[in-house]
C-alpha cells in the first residue's frame, strides 16, 4: 500500500467496521496492450459463425457442432433465477472474433507480437522460454485467441497433450469429437450454448493412462478489447489411471463498460483418474464506488466422473467481477467416484456473486464434498447456491456441504440457497451453514495488540476461508492470500 | 507516564447519547501500580477502553498524555505500539486465527515500531514456550484460535500471556482476576508481579480484595457514576471491602 492510499484508509477510520473497498485505481492489472487488433465487427448471425469456423479452417463436425449450438440458441432465453441484477445484454453489440493480428500459424514465440509477451510478463507471467515458470506450463489466452503454450516438448515426452484447443481440433480430431460437449451439450444453458456457437479458442488437455502429469498446467486469460466478449473453451481429459492439477488465472483490463465472458469448461475422468482444478478469478470488477463497467462472468464449468473410483476437485477463489454466475459442477457416474467443491468467493463495492455447485451422484458409493466460503463488503451481494442430487441408483451415497458467510460492514448481504435432492434412503447429506460478521469488537481486539486494522481483518478472513486455501497448490494459495490481502487493503471504512 | 486530564466521554450519537465518564483525573507514574475500584456500571471499563483507544466512544472535553504525547488521536494500534496495553474484562473470540501466530504477529508490529528485527517463528516460538510456561499454560494453547472455546479463566490466563509477551510500559487490567480459581488467581498475580518495576505502570480494575493482596497497590481509587469519588493507599481497598460503595457515593 503506498501512502497516500493509507493516509487515505486512515482518515476514513472510525466508521463502522471495515467497508471493503478496493479503489478502482489499485485493481494493477487495469492497462490495455496496444497491439494490432483483427475482428469480425459486432453482432451474431450464422455468417459470422461459419467465418469464425472458416478462418480456423475447422473440420466440418466443428462448424455443425456451432450452428446446432446457435440454434438452440436463439431459442433460449437468459437465466433470470440467479440473484444478481444487470441491465439486458445487447448481444448484437458484441465483438465476437477479436485476435492479435499475427501469422496463420506460429512456429514460436518470436512471432508473436512482444506487446503481447510484454503484457504477460506484466502480469507476472513470462512465456520466453529463459524466463519461464520451472515447474508451471502455461498456456496464454489473449482476447480470443491462444499465443503461447509453454514447456511443450517436456509434456510430449510424457505423452501429455497441452495446446491451444484450435490446434487441438485439427491435430486430435478424434478426441475432440469424443469429447467436446459430451459434458456440457450444446444446449445445456443460454451462455453454454452462446460459447458453443462462438468459442475461438482455450486449452486442451490430455493425459495418457497412468500418467501423472509431470507437473502443474497453467491458463492465462486475458481480455483486452473493449468491446469484445471471451468465449473460451477448455476441455481436459483424463484416462484411466492418470492425474493432473491445472490452474487457471484470469484478469483484464478497467473498462467503463461491461464486458461479457461465457466460457465452458469440461472436465472428464475415466476410471481412477483425477482432475484438481484450481481457480483464481480477478476480473476487473467495475468502479468500487459507482459500479460502473467490469466483466461479467457467466461460465459453465462441470466435470463427468465417468470412471469408477475417479475423482475431481475443484477449487476457486474468485475476487473479481461485477457479476459472477458460475457453478463448477460434478457429475458422479463411476461408482465410488468423487466431487469436491471448495470456494472462496469474495465480493465488494457493487460486485454481485451467485455461486456455489451442482453435485449430482449417478454411481454407487459416490461421494461429495461441498466447502463454501463467502465473503461481502461494502454494498456487494454474494450468494451460495447449491445442488446436491442423488440418483436412486446412487445406492451408499454421501454428502457434506459447509456453507459459510462473512459480512464486512453493514451494507453488503449474503444469501444461501441449498437444494437437496434425495432418490434413495441409503444414502446421507449433511448441510451445515453460518454467518458471522467482523465485529469492531474484534478489530479492536487486534488493534490493541498493535496490529492495524487492515492486517487484522486480512488475518480474520484468511483464517475464516483456509480450508479452501489449504486445497490450493503452495505457491498459488501464497498468490490467493495476497490478493485477497491486497483487496481488503482500503477495507477500513 | 499516564495523564488523563478532565476526561468527558460518551457512547452513541444525536439524540441517544449516554455520558458515561464526566471529568476523570488519574496520574501513573512509572513505578507505580494504580487499583481502580467501583460499581457495576460506573464506568471503568469505558475508561480503559478509551484509554486504548476504542473507536465506539467520543471523547467530549479533557486530555490523555502518554509519556507526554496527547494520544486521543492516535490509532488503538498506534497507541499498542507505544507501549499501552489492555487486558480485557471479556476477550473476544476470533474462530479462524491461530493463538500464536496473533501473538507473533503483535509481537512483531512491536519489534518493527521499535526498529528492531523481526522475531521468525522459530525464535518466537522459544519466547512464547517460556512466558506459557511462567503461566503454567498447556502447550496446545498455541494451536487453539483465539479464545475460541475458551473457559473464563483460560480466556484471562491467555490475556496475562499477551501481556507477557508484549512486555508493554503501561498495562491496564479490567478484571482480570475476575473469574479465576484460587490456583489461576495466584499465577496470574505472579504474572503480573513479574512485569510490575520501576519503569513500568499498572493499572488493575478490580472488584475483590484477593488480587489486591498478592500484587499491593501503591494507590486506590473509587469510580462511581463517570467521576472518581476517592482516592487513597491500599487501605481503602479494605474499607471497601467492609462497608461497600455506599458511603462513598452519597
Ligand atoms: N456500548 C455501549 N452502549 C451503551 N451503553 C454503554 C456502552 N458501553 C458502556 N455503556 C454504559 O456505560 C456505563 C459504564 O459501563 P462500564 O462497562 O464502563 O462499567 P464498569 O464500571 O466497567 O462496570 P462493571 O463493574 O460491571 O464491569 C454502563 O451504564 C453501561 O451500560
Ligand atoms: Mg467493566
Amino acid at each position: 500500500m503506498d501512502d497516500a492510499t493509507l493516509k487515505n484508509a486512515a482518515s476514513q477510520a472510525g466508521d463502522t467496521p471495515a467497508g471493503v473497498v478496493k479503489g478502482g485505481d489499485d485493481y494493477k492489472y487495469g492497462f490495455t496492450t496496444p497491439v494490432e487488433m483483427e475482428s469480425f465487427g459486432k453482432g451474431l448471425n450464422e455468417d459470422v459463425i461459419r467465418a469464425i469456423s472458416a478462418k480456423k479452417n475447422e473440420p466440418l463436425f466443428l462448424l455443425e457442432f456451432r450452428l446446432k449450438a446457435y440454434k438452440k440458441w436463439l431459442t433460449m432465453k437468459e437465466p433470470n433465477w440467479a440473484h444478481v441484477q444487470y441491465p439486458a445484454i445487447d448481444y448484437q453489440d458484441i465483438l465476437y472474433f477479436a485476435a492479435p493480428k499475427q501469422k496463420p500459424s506460429l512456429t514460436g514465440l518470436d512471432e508473436v507480437d512482444p506487446e503481447i509477451l510484454k503484457t504477460f510478463e506484466r502480469l507476472g507471467i513470462p512465456l520466453d522460454e529463459q524466463k519461464r515458470l520451472s515447474n508451471v506450463a502455461v498456456d496464454a489466452v489473449f482476447d480470443s485467441v491462444s499465443v503461447a503454450t509453454t514447456h511443450k516438448k517436456k509434456l510430449m515426452e510424457h505423452g501429455v497433450i497441452f495446446c491451444s484447443i484450435s490446434e487441438a481440433i485439427h491435430e486430435y480430431p478424434e478426441l475432440i469429437e469424443e469429447y467436446l460437449g459430451s459434458v456440457v451439450p450444446v444446449g445445456d444453458n443460454f451462455y453454454a450454448a452462446l460459447n458453443s456457437a462462438v468459442f475461438t479458442d482455450g486449452s486442451f488437455v490430455y493425459i495418457p493412462p497412468g500418467t501423472k502429469c509431470p507437473m502443474e498446467l497453467s491458463t492465462y486469460f486475458r481480455i483486452n478489447t473493449e468491446e469484445s466478449g471471451q468465449f473460451e473453451r477448455t476441455l481436459i481429459v483424463c484416462a484411466e489411471g492418470s492425474y493432473v492439477s491445472y490452474l487457471e488465472g484470469c484478469t483484464a483490463p478497467k473498462f467503463d463498460t461491461n464486458q461479457l465472458h461465457a466460457a465452458v469448461v469440461e472436465l472428464v475422468t475415466l476410471d481412477n483418474a483425477e482432475i484438481k482444478y484450481s481457480t483464481v478469478q480477478n476480473w476487473y470488477s467495475g468502479d468500487p464506488k459507482t459500479g460502473k463497467g467490469g466483466i461479467y462472468n457467466f461460465v459453465t464449468k462441470r466435470g463427468k466422473c465417468l470412471g469408477k473410483k475417479s475423482k475431481i476437485s475443484w477449487t476457486q477463489v474468485e475476487t473479481g467481477s461485477a457479476i459472477t454466475w458460475k457453478y463448477p459442477s460434478c457429475i458422479l457416474v463411476g461408482d465410488e467416484s468423487v466431487g469436491e467443491f471448495y470456494s472462496v468467493a469474495m465480493t465488494n463495492g457493487f460486485m454481485q456473486a451467485d455461486t456455489g455447485t451442482k453435485m449430482i451422484h449417478l454411481g454407487k458409493n459416490t461421494k461429495s464434498s461441498i466447502i463454501s466460503k463467502g465473503i461481502a463488503g461494502d454494498n456487494s451481494s454474494n450468494a451460495y447456491r447449491g445442488l446436491v442430487r442423488i440418483g436412486k441408483n446412487a445406492t451408499g451415497s454421501r454428502n457434506f456441504s459447509q456453507c459459510d458467510s462473512m459480512l464486512v460492514g453493514n451494507r453488503s448481504s449474503a444469501h444461501t440457497f441449498p437444494y437437496i435432492e434425495t432418490g434413495n434412503s441409503g444414502s446421507q447429506v449433511e448441510h451445515e451453514a453460518s454467518t458471522s460478521k467482523i465485529s469492531e469488537d474484534q478489530l479492536f481486539y487486534f488493534q490493541s495488540r498493535g496490529i492495524p486494522r487492515e492486517e487484522a481483518i486480512s488475518m480474520i478472513v484468511n483464517g475464516f476461508c483456509k480450508d479452501v486455501f489449504n486445497q490450493l497448490p503452495m505457491e498459488f494459495a501464497v498468490e490467493a492470500q495476497k490478493l485477497l490481502a491486497m483487496k481488503l487493503e482500503n477495507s477500513v471504512g | 507516564m499516564l495523564e488523563v486530564r478532565n476526561l468527558n466521554a460518551h457512547i452513541g450519537e444525536a439524540d441517544s447519547v449516554t455520558q458515561i465518564l464526566k471529568g476523570i483525573n488519574l496520574s501513573v507514574q512509572p513505578g507505580e501500580v494504580h487499583a481502580i475500584m467501583g460499581p457495576n456500571g460506573s464506568g471503568k471499563s469505558t475508561l480503559s477502553k478509551i484509554i486504548a483507544g476504542h473507536p465506539d466512544y467520543s471523547v467530549t472535553q479533557g486530555e490523555i498524555l502518554f509519556n507526554g504525547e496527547n494520544i486521543l488521536e492516535l490509532e488503538a494500534d498506534e497507541r499498542s505500539r507505544k507501549g499501552i496495553f489492555l487486558g480485557f474484562q471479556y476477550p473476544v473470540e476470533i474462530p479462524g486465527v491461530n493463538n500464536a501466530e496473533f501473538l507473533r504477529m503483535a509481537y512483531n508490529q512491536r519489534r518493527k515500531a521499535e526498529g528492531l528485527e523481526e522475531a521468525d517463528p522459530l525464535d518466537f516460538e522459544e519466547i512464547l514456550d517460556a512466558k506459557m510456561k511462567a503461566l503454567d499454560m498447556d502447550g496446545r494453547f498455541k494451536e487453539r484460535a483465539i479464545n475460541e472455546g475458551f473457559s473464563g479463566g483460560e480466556k484471562k490466563r491467555n490475556e496475562i500471556l499477551q501481556m507477557a509477551v508484549l512486555d508493554p510500559a503501561l498495562a491496564i487490567l479490567d478484571e482480570t482476576d475476575s473469574g479465576l480459581d484460587v490456583d489461576a488467581l495466584k499465577i496470574v498475580a505472579g504474572g503480573i508481579n513479574r512485569l510490575r518495576g520501576p519503569s513500568k505502570g499498572i493499572v488493575l480494575i478490580t472488584h475483590y480484595q484477593r488480587l489486591l493482596d498478592y500484587v499491593q497497590p501503591d494507590f486506590v481509587h473509587v469510580l462511581s457514576g463517570g467521576r472518581i469519588v476517592k482516592s487513597g493507599g491500599k487501605d481503602l481497598a479494605l474499607e471497601v471491602e467492609k462497608l461497600g460503595y455506599d458511603w462513598l457515593v452519597k
